[in-house]
């Protein structure tokens, strides 16, 4: 023990004035600017802090799903070779219960912002991320649209879309994840 | 920035220009190939035998080889837990859950693992970088989320392989080499107001995962070595996240981007791929699964085979535990009515494969054979009866779809020494 930490107190020595840094310790890898980071920094919260500007509307949206997402997942998002997108219908949306199959639905997904992360960075699944930001926005529209979840002729944007109210925002147990959990309930029960 | 990821043509282009170099080319060729002026010594034998300047294949009368299935956007195969010996899996034998329509063709020249969000200094490494830093080496599992559901056991097809394979086999176990995350993360200065990390792969579909930052800073491994080789193309080559103990998902392959949060993201996979509807929760769904339970299986005998006459069985598995060490593996060969404890064969590692064996006198008779384990947290694997009715499943409802699943796997013993599945029977 007494080796190791005689060793860490030299690296430290040694690194710091060649860093600069107070903190860093090895001085390895590349300093990112935030225009760097703008290119990337595409992984969307639940918050909704990274959405792009753009946006779409149902209209907009029923075109784009027609030429980019029917083949797979049938028309109006109904089911295709893939398990149906559209649970509820347009005014109605579904509150529940969810079976299994229907987790693909979108009213499934407790927070609006997770159709649009996983829509602009995983599809197509043919051409995933060809998608751009209008058509995204379009895409959720639509489908929020078809689930009854918001009116034809709201507009998503990067205000509106975070502020849509899922309808099944409170199926999820725990309500708030934490970690480490419950020890009463463990997070593999 | 971004690996290209163009795919199979490139992929396959690429193969059949190593095949050239290591079936037709002689020794001068190779050195070119590697781009060194130097000749060696004296001139290599032609090599006509992949075996000589390949990687190396197992013998020509070995017919193991992993199970597979496959959709429009997914790719599984099914490590053949029956046919392998000891607790490293070979890495061509690992299993695979891919979530995209093909494996990204990644030249890790070009490959970039960035560090943002709540840190003090955004960070990019490359490839170099990474193996510049301080590496560890340890011995882990992977295991898919939904390995062992209850739904597999009918699904299975010639393809599938046996159904110990296709049931268990997407767990497999490596020494797995690397930067442990928390040096990255000391690097990069993560701010005092950050608890959780979401994370991104260069695959197409852009996996991604969110982690807390506790298990981060604890044993998590950005892995560029698998078993002494790279991490081979379908575990994320150049590099993927190894979260010891965890469930498969936040094993994020191909890893590109980590952004440092202050809150769970609620991705896909969270909230939609990795939950899963409870009736004991009133219909609710139960997300942020973290480690594994304790598993145990037995590989062999397993349905499938035969033992050839009655007489002396020794009874081989697996057994694994994301909350440590296994302690105990008890065998029953009578459908669990009686236990006896199996023994352990080193190593015994933390949140890795062990090794069991049991001696077994088989009489000829109908029999069950069945493993339970514990772990040394003292946590006791159910049986799948004990866990349908915890989650509240029918036992009418046989092949429910319960992922995060770790009850015992019994196996029937005809009296023509077959053995079935006997999981719903």
């Amino acid at each position: 023990m007494r080796c190791s930490l005689s060793l860490l107190a030299s690296v430290i020595i040694l690194a710091a004035p060649a860093a600069g840094l107070a903190q860093s310790r090895y001085n390895v890898g590349t300093p990112l600017s935030q225009e760097d980071i703008k290119r990337f920094d595409m992984m969307l919260g639940p918050e909704g802090k990274e959405l792009p500007p753009g946006h779409g509307t149902a209209k907009e949206g029923a075109v784009v799903f027609a030429s980019r997402c029917a083949v797979c997942h049938g028309q109006n998002g109904k089911g295709g070779i893939v398990r149906r997108l559209v649970i509820g219908s347009p005014g109605q949306p579904h509150r529940g219960p969810f079976s299994e199959a229907d987790k693909d639905g979108i009213s499934y997904y407790p927070y609006p912002t997770i159709a649009w992360d996983y829509i602009n960075r995983a599809m197509p699944a043919s051409k995933p991320g060809s998608l751009a930001p209008d058509e995204v926005y379009a895409l959720v529209a639509f489908l929020y649209y078809q689930n009854g979840i918001i009116q034809e002729n709201d507009v998503m944007d990067a205000k509106s879309l975070p502020k849509v109210q899922m309808p099944n925002r409170d199926g999820f147990v725990p309500a708030v994840p934490v970690y480490p959990p419950d020890p009463k309930n463990p997070s593999w029960w | 920035m971004e690996s290209n990821p163009s795919g199979r043509r490139r992929f396959l282009k690429h193969a059949a220009a190593l095949a050239g170099v290591a079936a037709g080319a002689g020794a001068g060729a190779e050195w070119a190939a590697r781009g060194q002026s130097a000749k060696p010594e004296a001139a290599a034998p032609e090599a006509k035998d992949p075996h000589f300047f390949g990687h190396g294949e197992p013998s020509r009368f070995v017919k193991s080889g992993r199970g597979a299935r496959m959709s429009i956007d997914h790719i599984t195969y099914y490590t053949p837990l029956q046919d392998y010996a000891g607790i490293i899996t070979p890495a061509g034998l690992h299993f695979v859950q891919q979530h995209s329509s093909h494996l990204p063709d990644i030249d890790p020249e070009q490959h970039r693992l960035t560090i943002h969000g709540m840190v003090d200094r955004p960070l990019s490494f490359s490839m170099d970088d990474l193996k510049r830093l301080p590496s560890v080496s340890r011995i882990h599992f992977v295991e898919c989320h939904a390995n062992g559901s209850p739904m597999i056991h009918n699904a299975g097809n010639p393809n599938m392989g046996l159904p110990v394979q296709f049931i268990w086999g997407m767990s497999s176990c490596s020494e797995w080499t690397g930067v442990p995350l928390s040096v990255l993360l000391n690097e990069a200065g993560v701010q005092k107001e950050a608890s959780w990390l979401v994370y991104e792969g260069a695959d197409p579909g852009k996996f991604t995962h969110t982690l807390p930052l506790a298990k981060a800073m604890d044993d998590v491994i950005v892995a560029y070595g698998q078993n002494g080789e790279p991490v081979r193309p379908e575990q994320g080559f150049p590099i993927r996240m190894v979260v010891p103990g965890w469930e498969g998902p936040f094993n994020v392959k191909y890893l590109s981007h980590i952004k440092v949060v202050d809150q769970p993201y609620h991705t896909w996979n969270e909230s939609m791929n990795h939950s899963v509807m409870r009736e004991d929760l009133g219909g609710k769904s139960r997300w942020y699964h973290f480690e594994w339970a304790p598993k145990s299986v037995i590989t062999r005998p397993s349905a499938g085979m035969k033992i050839p006459r009655p007489g002396y069985v020794e009874i081989t598995g697996l057994a694994w535990s994301g909350g440590g060490k296994i302690s105990k593996v008890d065998v029953s060969t009578d459908g669990g009515k009686s236990w006896k404890e199996a023994k352990l064969q080193a190593p015994v590692l933390p949140k890795a494969h062990t090794r069991f064996n049991f001696d077994w006198a088989w009489d000829g008779q109908e029999a069950v054979i069945q493993s339970r384990c514990t772990d040394e947290k003292g946590v006791v694997q159910p049986s799948r009866a004990e866990l349908y009715k915890n989650w509240g499943i029918a036992e009418t409802d046989k092949p429910a779809r319960a992922i995060h699943f770790n009850g015992m796997q019994p196996w029937r013993v005809a009296r023509d020494g077959s053995l079935h599945d006997a999981m719903f029977s």
